[in-house]
């Protein structure tokens, strides 16, 4: 019997192993800088400028002197990403029961499916530009509207719903819909009763992943809900919002309103963040239950 | 039994089978088949209005809208070769940025992070498409281009030699094409990123064994049995990535120096179709604004081109499987696996 | 054994393929690797293995002696292929698996720290259940991929690819189509394109994972007449939950239960006169 010994793995392919290992993890760490960047600085520019005033005033629009607050532009945007909401999800969830109860296979569904495919893809400013031309060129209503903006954004949410909507429609149990098909239910009363409310949290999930995307968006409302820094609770007149206030900080010369920016910035990440988190817990725990 | 008249709320025991209560049915089957129709009719719509909209341009300037280099507003010429090249230029520099990055770091998550680490950072590089466009482009202004013109004048003149890359340096201004890109790429990685992991982890593990079982490193395993397998799919996600690059406008707006004319090096101001758009969209009149609809329909058409091109890469890549609709989709479904 | 027409009615082999294959080309055909040569021995010994709590395989100790196949049988979920897949380490991969023991081959110890796990893995091939070639390589570059790994080049790659394929008795039907992909041969096929894979990096012992699970009858007979050759060159672990395979192909049988081994004895012995009253329950089909 010949006596044995491993065979020699060469230098050369350890190190290249362990090297690439480094890299990816290098890589890694690398994607996480910006963030962490990011963060500080708004932290950092941003805590210093949040006061009761930046809360509780509105931008002063002044070159000089006090320069104001926020607090129409956060009213702002939660206002126009309601409204955007209340149109979107029930729309989204619509068509994607469509998808997952009706359509199934069919082919207009599947067109179905690949136009919310691609519409994912559209910049958000092109939604901007096709709400531009349709609403606010013909004077539907006005010229430049908060409505307008709140459309725009609920185009911009649509496809994110419908996707994520029709994942969690279709993970409900078939077994559960046939046990109801076979006592001769109605199919829309399996909808309400047994599809809907399985599915609920992570439609909630979707839709509120969809409401953290359009919250950050600032594109289409340049076209749509732009303009007044006052404070508006009428959906049909221009509307501050907190990425378009941020937008017209920058470009400002004065350092108290540059300051402001980083502070409305923070308040934005915030809210997104807030969102996102409240999305995944509620996945996370839907899923454990 | 048929014309029995028996309200439909009337009888819970679901057995009955009166045409009234098969009515809702019939109409939320409509109702929802309407729905989707309008959807796509909407879609068809715009399309057609924004083709409209931009066609007094397409007959003045003709094909030398997109080809033609002089874009003058005082002159009403609108020829937008430096919004075409600018957009280009950025969104192809932020890929190489952003995607051997990306797809380094999926690597990391899938196959060699340790397996309690893997949740929570995904869900950190996930965070990374939380933060908005705006928020992007205000931390590009006031922090990343300012600290990193003195490292873009270094390498300019030091790597003046390489044509188009170097040369410039000493003209460099805080605003340019890369920091643009640099700016693109941190924000397309969390997508490139997250659907690449999707389509890590399609990857039958017994390739990976009969990787391993050779004799194969780790690194060799994602060699032989990973990447092969995955290469289609992290095309399509990189395409995706390249279809949101395209498109960013406001953090672009802020950093690419909105200079409508084609920059002469990486280190120089240019423009972009969707910078144009917001930019100077507040005082357009007449023709003008028929140049910003035209260059919207460019963005859109070569939008729409990009996504269709990558969602026939990404659909072959995961085997039927549909994946990475959105970066937000993408990112819920690799965190429901892991 | 097999009728030749049987053998080319293969479902999914090329109906293009160019001269009738000659039969001396198409059954395995060992020479091709060389001489009969000395392996080596495996030495399990107190062997536990963990699927995070749950307790798989329980303090066993078996010897598999060299030049010689040695089949696991056992009911699913005995702890059979958790042994195999821990003699060349592969248990580990699976998250939240680990094993404590001794594995030697003849006197190298396994599980040592020193060790490379890569080289182990080298030494001990393992064939899995489902056939797995690489799905985006061609024949040939399945066959080489693990020889590419240490940087066998050119003349001398081509000449081992082949004696592997000739060795599992797959070069006749395959010759002609070495760049097609490995995933469009059948079944049957696709195990032997593995086994070669195996082979041609030269281990020391090849691990099988009830490697004809997945195969008919026919395809099932091939690779069992081509075990029988291996043995020559190889050391041999079969797992198989099919009991007249352990009878046809093994020298001796481990019978394992819940983890522990019940009894390991000459196969004839199993099968006939088995020592422990579970072993011949098991092998009379009475449970399992």
């Amino acid at each position: 019997m010949s006596a044995l010994s491993l065979p020699e793995v060469s230098p050369r392919r350890r190190r290249t192993d362990r090297i690439m290992r480094g890299v990816m993890l290098a890589a890694t760490l690398l994607a996480l800088v910006p963030l962490v960047l990011v963060i500080f600085y708004l932290l950092k520019e941003g805590l210093g400028s949040i006061n009761g005033a930046f809360f509780t005033q509105d931008p002063s629009g002044s070159f000089f002197g006090n320069v104001g607050g926020v607090r129409s532009a956060i009213l702002g945007s939660v206002e126009i990403v309601l409204l955007a909401t209340v149109i979107a999800v029930p729309i989204g969830i619509g068509v994607a029961l469509y998808l997952t109860e009706y359509g199934t296979d069919s082919r207009f569904a599947t067109v179905v499916r690949y136009f919310v495919d691609v519409m994912t893809g559209v910049p958000s400013i092109v939604f901007g530009l096709f709400i531009y031309i349709s609403l606010v060129l013909s004077h539907v209503g006005g010229n430049f509207t908060a409505w307008k903006g709140s459309v725009a954004l609920a185009l911009l949410m649509l496809p994110i719903i419908i996707r994520s909507a029709e994942v969690v429609l279709l993970l409900v149990p078939a077994s559960l819909r046939e046990a109801a098909l076979a006592l001769g239910a109605p199919r829309w009363r399996i909808i309400r009763k047994v599809v809907l409310p399985t599915a609920a949290p992570g439609l909630v999930t979707g839709s509120l992943l969809a409401v953290a995307r359009g919250m950050g968006e600032t594109a289409p409302l340049l076209f749509t809900a732009a303009g007044a820094s006052g404070l508006t609770f009428s959906l049909s007149q221009q509307m501050n919002s907190l990425p378009l206030q941020i937008y017209n900080d920058v470009l400002s010369p004065r350092s108290a309103i540059v300051s402001q920016a980083w502070a409305a910035g923070l308040t934005l990440v915030a809210m997104v963040l807030i969102l996102n988190l409240i999305a995944r817990a509620i996945s996370r725990r839907s899923r454990v239950a | 039994m048929e014309s029995s008249a028996t309200p439909a709320s009337g009888d819970r025991s679901g057995l009955e089978r009166s045409s009234l209560s098969r009515l809702p049915d019939r109409a939320l089957s409509w109702g929802l088949t309407s729905l989707a129709i309008l959807i796509l009719a909407l879609i068809v719509f715009f399309f057609i209005r924004l083709i409209g909209e931009s066609g007094s341009t397409f007959s003045t300037f003709g094909i030398s809208f997109v080809f033609g280099n002089d874009w003058d507003v005082s002159r009403n010429i609108f020829h937008g070769a430096p919004l075409v090249v600018g957009t280009l230029i950025t969104s192809g520099v932020a890929l190489l940025i952003g995607v051997p990055v990306a797809v380094a770091t999926a690597l990391y998550l899938t196959e060699l992070c340790p397996r309690r680490m893997r949740a929570p950072l995904s869900g950190l590089v996930d965070l990374l498409a939380a933060v908005p466009s705006v928020v992007y482009g205000l931390w590009g202004v006031f922090f990343l281009a300012p600290k990193l013109l003195p490292a873009e004048k270094w390498f300019a003149n030091t790597f003046s030699f390489i044509p188009w890359i170097g040369g410039g340096g000493s003209s460099a201004t805080p605003t340019n094409y890369f920091i643009a890109s640099l700016v693109l790429a941190i924000m397309i990685l969390p997508i490139v990123s997250a659907i690449s992991r999707e389509v890590l982890a399609t990857v039958p593990a017994e390739n990976k064994e009969a990787a391993l079982a050779l004799g194969a490193t780790r690194w060799e395993m994602i060699r032989m049995a990973v990447l092969p397998y995955s290469r289609s799919g992290i095309v399509g996600g990189a395409m995706l990535g390249l279809g949101r690059a395209l498109g960013e406008t406001i953090a672009i707006v802020l950093l690419i120096g909105d200079a409508p004319v084609i920059g002469h090096h990486l280190f120089s101001q240019g423009y972009s179709l969707a910078a144009v758009i917001a930019n100077e969209f507040g005082e357009a009149q007449g023709i003008h604004r028929s140049a910003l609809f035209a260059a919207g329909l460019v963005l859109f058409v070569l939008t729409l081109l990009v996504n269709i091109i990558a969602r026939a890469y990404v659909a072959r890549g995961s085997r039927g499987m549909r994946v990475g609709a959105s970066a937000d989709l993408a990112m819920a479904a690799a965190e429901s696996r892991s | 054994m097999i009728p030749s027409e049987t053998r080319s009615k293969e479902p999914t082999m090329s109906t293009a393929r160019g001269p009738v294959p000659d039969q001396e080309e198409a059954a395995p055909d060992l020479s091709a690797m060389g001489e009969r040569r000395a392996g080596h021995g495996i030495t399990v010994n107190g062997l536990n293995a963990y699927y995070g709590a749950q307790h798989a395989v329980k303090n066993v100790d078996i010897d598999f002696p060299a030049n010689e196949v040695t089949a696991i049988i056992g009911p699913s979920g005995s702890g059979k292929s958790t042994v195999v897949r821990c003699i060349n380490r592969m248990h580990e991969e699976i998250p939240g698996a680990r094993a404590e023991g001794s594995i030697k081959l003849d006197e190298l110890d396994v599980y040592d720290p020193g060790v490379d796990l890569t080289a182990v893995r080298r030494m001990i091939g393992m064939v899995f259940q489902k056939p797995n070639p690489f799905p985006t390589m061609s024949i040939f570059d399945n066959v080489a991929a693990g020889l590419r790994l240490t940087g066998t080049k050119s003349d001398n790659l081509r000449e081992r690819v082949h004696r592997s394929l000739r060795a599992v008795g797959l070069w006749g039907e395959v010759k002609n189509r070495l760049n097609a992909p490995g995933i469009g041969l059948s079944g049957g096929q696709q195990q032997r394109l593995c086994i070669a894979r195996t082979v041609a990096v030269e281990p020391e012992v090849i691990l099988m994972d009830e490697p004809c699970s997945a195969l008919d009858p026919i395809a099932t007979l091939k690779v069992e007449e081509l075990i029988d050759e291996l043995k020559a060159r190889y050391t041999i672990v079969i797992v198989t939950h099919n009991m007249q395979q352990a009878a046809r192909v093994a020298n001796s049988t481990v019978f394992m239960l819940d983890g522990e081994v019940v009894e390991h004895a000459p196969t004839n012995d199993i099968f006939t006169n088995p020592k422990d009253e579970r072993t011949e329950r098991y092998v009379t089909g009475k449970f399992g």
